[in-house]
This record gives structure tokens, sequence and C-alpha cells, in this order.
């Protein structure tokens, strides 16, 4: 039908490697030895540094963010501590043409893909549902209902395709979104119609409180992609290297005409849901604390120094860096925010009807009066 | 989701059109004898209105299921996908919401999808999709991203249809701030109501009275379609119109409905009685003005629906009326509706629908007596 004439996938080139990829291994070695379906290069020094002055940055913007929710400068934040590595990842194997469809957990994604920091936080914060122009970077909204947004990276991508425009879409998803109706009507469409979507999956192991173990009995979440005829591929999410690798795979794949890919990160989320949820009550400090030698940021840094990529200076510069954009965070939430009531009204319609205009008049009034009053 | 391919019982065969010509389906419905007043059904003027915008504007993409070889399972859209072309008119997988959501993504990317929901009650699946997303959209982004799209759905009774195909859930989508929702009641608003929806830069839930699919008016299509094409803004969005002038009393009535008002006017004027019909056509915006000087007029309303009439449409326009004209009313305003109780079996349908009798018994009670 769309198809194009491409040759159809063997099984063994549809289903996942045995293990997750891992190029960079816990101590911080090149891991060697293993075999993959793919050849995986690990990738160039310079764009590892690169990638990991940005989980630098990443922490520490999810350090940030989470320390002022406490000072109740935002509503909420879900943190990405413990999966900067697929965060960065995701922001790196784009192009600039290409489309990121995040959900509200990819904050540091967002942010690495460029857009403005206090702008990515105006949903968090509670001045807006979302407060960047996605057109300025190709990033959609931050999705709060899950898996929804696979689709809309479907449409985009297909799209993209009708009018002969060389972009990849990567759409984001937790474990959770996978038991979702969306996730397989996503799936099943972008096969059917070949169209360049990666599907990336953090799987962190919990959707709120529940395990992956009553989310899913597959053999993995990337197992799912031969059901619907595209490759599947299972990476260590903690090794920034291996992400990389893995993903811009499956973007040339997409790019070059070889349609959708299945990418699940094995990863794990170090906090709570968000600061309004106890994680202690469905998961022991034992099974936490033993993810910890598992750190993204702690792995490639390591790694980095013992090739000697990595100098005193570097780490100065990065800190640095990392630390601008904290502040630019804090300066930019700990300024009051100013909301226009009227903005109630202005963009439900392209027009806003005549009841629309009735009721922006009533809250006018009502604010004059409050004006005139105080 | 199983659709049961129903037509309407009251289809009438020698209505079908022949097969649309490679060239154009649209000349399938235009004919030889373009220019004169011709027969147009309520159905081929959906057909002609999406070939035309098709025509007009690249970015118009068809979608759905059933609606690329086949033409959909009421025939709407019969020959686009010949006449332009796999991109454009395709089928999709069975999966509503995934059509829905996947048209949110093209029209973020510059389409605009007209999309068909088989049958009312098969929509529901992309029920979230509308609600968080087609709905939210140009909201959430305060106006940066714009869903120019189109969800059309065949919907409402009197067609001898079977469970989940005679819904009337128009009050589902209503009740979405952010929506568009049209109802026609003529082939031709059909056609001038869904080029307006197409071009619409909001995104539109278009409701299409199943029972009136077949129904035929005579129209000079050329002179419809130019008319349509020398308008620059749309003139049926948020405009309700006067289908019958009357002086005693209003009826208030969409989509099915409006020919079920005319009816009940015409036994009305055999019997003395006045009764002006208001074709809303247009739920969201809602035509307050033209709706309220009306019943200014006569004094006295009766809004007829088929959807339940508990928290629905109906109730809605009851309650705007009677905010907004009080002093003007000689008596209360009455609704006439469908039951609260899930859509019937089809040897009981004709109990459930509001009917000339019905209708008329109602305004009967619009105490004359005092006047």
């Amino acid at each position: 039908m769309n198809q194009l004439s491409t040759p159809a996938l063997t099984q063994e080139q549809m289903l996942p490697s045995q293990q997750p990829v891992r190029l960079i291994d816990e101590s911080g070695t090149a891991a060697v030895g293993r075999t993959y379906k793919e050849n995986y290069p690990l990738p160039a020094e310079q764009t590892l540094l690169r990638g990991y002055a940005q989980l630098v940055t990443g922490r520490r913007i999810n350090d940030q963010a989470s320390a002022l929710v406490r000072q109740g400068r935002m509503a909420v934040y879900p943190s990405s501590h413990g999966q900067e590595a697929c965060q960065v990842a995701a922001a790196m194997c784009l192009a600039d043409g290409d489309w990121l469809f995040p959900t509200y957990r990819d904050t540091v994604a967002v942010m690495a893909r460029g857009v403005d920091p206090v702008q990515v936080m105006e949903l968090l914060r509670g001045s807006w549902h979302s407060g960047y122009d996605p057109y300025e970077h190709n990033v959609a909204t931050q999705s709060t209902p899950l898996a929804t947004q696979l689709l809309h990276a479907v449409g985009v991508a297909h799209a993209a395709k009708l009018k002969g425009q060389d972009t990849v879409v990567v759409a984001l998803c937790g474990d959770g979104a996978s038991s979702e109706g969306d996730f397989h009507e996503a799936l099943n469409f972008a096969a059917v119609f070949h169209v360049p979507v990666v599907f990336f999956v953090q799987n962190n192991e919990y959707a709120i409180s529940v395990p992956l173990s009553q989310q899913s009995v597959a053999p993995s979440l990337a197992h799912k992609a031969i059901g619907y005829g595209m490759p599947g591929e299972r990476v260590d999410g903690n090794d920034l290297a291996a992400l990389l690798a893995v993903l811009g795979n499956a973007v040339q794949r997409a790019r070059s005409g070889g349609g959708p890919s299945l990418v699940e990160a094995h990863t794990y989320r170090m906090q709570s849901h968000t600061n309004a949820d106890d994680a202690s009550r469905y998961r022991t400090a034992d099974e936490v604390s033993a993810w910890e030698p598992r750190d993204p940021l702690l792995r490639l840094r390591t790694y980095l120094l013992g090739a000697n990529l990595l100098t005193e200076a570097d780490e100065g510069r990065i800190a640095a860096e990392a630390e601008s954009v904290a502040k630019v965070l804090r300066d930019g939430l700990n300024a009051d925010v100013s909301v226009d009531p009227q903005d109630l009204f202005r963009f439900v319609y392209s027009e806003p009807t005549p009841q629309l205009l009735e009721q922006a008049q009533l809250l006018g009034e009502e604010l004059s009066r409050e004006g005139a009053t105080s | 989701m199983t659709a049961i391919s129903a037509r309407p019982t009251a289809a009438d065969p020698s209505v079908q059109t022949p097969p649309a010509t490679a060239e154009s389906p649209a000349a399938a419905t235009a004919g030889p004898a373009a220019g004169k007043q011709q027969s147009l059904t309520f159905a081929k003027a959906l057909t002609l209105a999406m070939a035309d915008s098709m025509a007009a504007d690249d970015a118009v993409v068809v979608f759905g299921e059933d609606v690329g070889v086949l033409g959909g399972v009421f025939r709407i859209t019969e020959g686009l996908n010949k006449r332009f072309g796999q991109e454009r008119c395709f089928d999709t997988p069975l999966a509503e919401s995934g059509i829905v959501g996947m048209a949110v993504g093209m029209a973020m990317n510059g389409m605009k999808p007209v999309v068909e929901m088989q049958f009312d009650a098969f929509a529901y699946p992309a029920f979230e999709q509308v609600v968080s997303h087609v709905a939210k959209m140009a909201n959430r982004t305060k106006g940066k991203v714009r869903l120019p799209m189109v969800i059309r759905i065949p919907y409402a009774g009197g067609i001898g249809g079977v469970e989940h195909h005679c819904d009337s859930s128009e009050a589902y989508y209503v009740h979405t701030p952010g929506l568009t929702v049209l109802a026609p009641s003529t082939a031709v608003d059909a056609y001038l109501m869904l080029r307006d929806a197409i071009r619409s830069p909001d995104p539109v839930v278009f409701l299409e009275p199943k029972k009136l699919y077949f129904a035929k008016e005579d129209v000079d299509i050329d002179a419809l379609r130019a008319a349509y094409e020398s308008t620059a803004q749309a003139t049926s969005i948020g405009r309700a119109v006067i289908a019958r002038e009357g002086t005693d009393a209003t009826l208030i009535a969409y989509g099915p409905s409006v020919p079920t008002a005319l009816a009940a006017a015409e036994a009305a004027a055999a019997e003395g009685r006045s009764l002006q019909v208001i074709d809303v056509r247009s739920l969201v915006p809602f035509d307050d003005e033209t709706v309220c000087a009306a019943v200014r007029r006569t004094g006295r309303a009766v809004v007829i629906a088929e959807a339940p009439g508990f928290a629905s449409v109906a109730a809605e326009i009851v309650a705007r009326v009677q905010e907004r004209c009080f002093h003007s009313l000689a008596a209360p305003v009455r609704r006439v509706t469908g039951f609260d109780i899930p859509y019937p079996a089809p040897k009981l349908e004709q109990h459930y629908l509001p009917g000339v009798d019905r209708i008329l018994d109602v305004v009967d009670e619009l105490q004359w007596e005092d006047q």
C-alpha cells in the first residue's frame, strides 16, 4: 500500500538482541566480547565528551528542579534522575529538522534539544499547560496522557513522508505506557504506513507504584516490535555510548526509508514518581541502592578518565556549564511569573466565540472591580 | 470494532450516482448539465465538498476505515481514492484512536486531515484523542499549534440500525471547549458546511445525520460551488438559519430533527397554527443572536433533538433561550427529545424518536389559553 518496496525483515532482524546492548560496562570499561544483532561501534570520543557534559547538566537540572519544588517555586516535578543517559541520547540522536515527542518526565531531553529551560517549566510551575513553541525546536508539548503522543508522532512522520521531508521522529514513552491501547495503535500504524518513527521506551521498572512484572510478561518490551513487523532492540539505558549507538542506528534506518523501529532502554527511576509520591511504600531501599553503582554519569566519567579524555579543566568547565543552566532555572522560577487572565479565552478557538467574549468580559469586570477595591 | 454496513432504510436505489470517472468524481454528481438545477443527495453533497476541497488544497487528505477503494460504508468518499490517489485518500488499520491521533500529528505538520469515524458509537475509542488533544492543542500551545482537521461522524438514528449504529453523541463533543461542532440538515448545507469545516483553522466535529444521506434536493451545483469559492470567510460556522417562517411559535432543531420539525410545522399550518423553524446547524459556536431574536418574535419555543434530553444540547438551548428571552416568553420553553434510555432496537425506535405528533402535542401545551 503506502509501503516502500523494501525487502521484508527476517524474524532475526526484528527480534531484539539476547541481552541489552552495552558498550561501556558498570566499571566504566569498554565492554567487549558480547555480540548483538547488529554491530554497534563505540561513538566518537568527542561525541562521548559532549554527551557527558549534557549528562552533568541533565543531573543538575533534575536536582535543581526538585529543589525548586521543595521551595514552593514549582507545583510538581517528575524527575528523570538516573535516566539522564536516555534523556540526553534522545536529544543527541536527532538532526535539526527532526521531531521529538516527549512525556512529562522528559524535561531534560526537551532542554537538551535546546528549548528554553524556563519556558519548559511553565507546565510544572503551573502558569500554562505548555510554555514553548513546538515549532521552534520541533519538540512537541510534553504529554501527560500516556502513549497518546505516539500517534501524533506517527502523524508528523506520515505528513513528512507525504511531503518528501527528510524528517525522523523520536517518540518517547515509559514502560507503563506500553500497556496503553494507543501504544499498540501507534506502532501498528507506523509499521503499516512505513513511516520514519523511532519509538523509544524508557523502561524504568515502575509506572508510579506498579512494577514491570505487573505491566507485561513479554520476554522484553522490545520483543513487542516483531508483532508489528518492525525491528526491536534492547539497550542498557544507563550507558550513554550504547544508547547513542542504538538510537543512532534506528534514526538512520528511519531516515533512509527503512521504516519505524522500537528501542527499549533498561533503566531505573531512582526517585519517587514525583515529589507527591512515596516510593518507600512499594519498593525497598536495597532495591534502589543496587542501582546506584550503575549510575550513567559515574560510568561514563570513569571511562573518559580512564581513556584520558576528560581533564580536570574539562570537568570544571562542564560543571560551570551545568551550574549556569541551574542558575537560569533558579532565576527564572524565583521571579514571579505574570499570567494574563484574559489568556484563558484567547486560544480556545482561532477567533473567540460570542460566548467566550461574554465570559471574557465578565471576568474583566470582576477583575476591574477587585482592582478598584484593593 | 465490527462495523455493520447499514444503509438507511429510506435509501432509494435510483439515487445512486454512476461510478465516478477517473478524471473527476465530481463530474459524476455535477453531470453534463452543469449550471442547471439537478438532484443532489446529502451524501453526494458531502462527497463533492471533499473533492472540491482536495482539488483546491493539496494539504487536504481523507482517511479512515474503508474510505479508500470502497468509498466508505455509506459511499461518502466514493471516487476520491481513484481521483486523488492513495496518498490523498486512504484506508487505515481498524483503530479509531489511531485515526484521530495520526490526524493530530499530520495537522501539526501542515496537512488538513478529514477523517471518517464509521459510525457514531465507533468514534468512542477515539474519545481521549478528541478531548485531550484535538480540542486542547491550540489552547495548550497558546495558538502556536492549530489543528485544522475534521472528524466526520455519521450519526443519529431513524435508519433501523442495530446497536451502536444510531447514537446521538453530540453532547459529548459540545461539552468539550476547543471543538467546533456542526450538524447540517440539508444537502446544500452539507456541501457548504463541510467546506467551511475543512477550511477552518480549528478542529471540527462534523455530524452527518445518517437518515438524511439519501434525501435529495434540486441544486445548481456550479452556482453553489461558485458561491462558496467567492467567500473568504466561513458563512455557516456559528450561524443558525430560519428554515421556515412562522409567527405563533418557534421550533428549534438541528441535524436529523430539522425535517421532522418542518413536517410538524406543515401539519400545524393545516390546523391554522403558524410555526417557525430554526435550523441551528452550528452547535458550537452557538448562534444565540438568531435563535433568541426568533423566539422573541413568536414568544413561544420548543427545542427538538433526538438525543436523550437529560443534560443535552436541547437542555442547553432551553436554558439559553430562557435566560435571554424571559420577558418575551408567553410560555415556558419546552423540549421534545429522545427518552433517557440507550438507543432502542429497530422495532422500537419509532417510539423513541421525536415525531410530528409528539412535537404538536407539546406545542398545544404552550399556554395558548393565556393569549
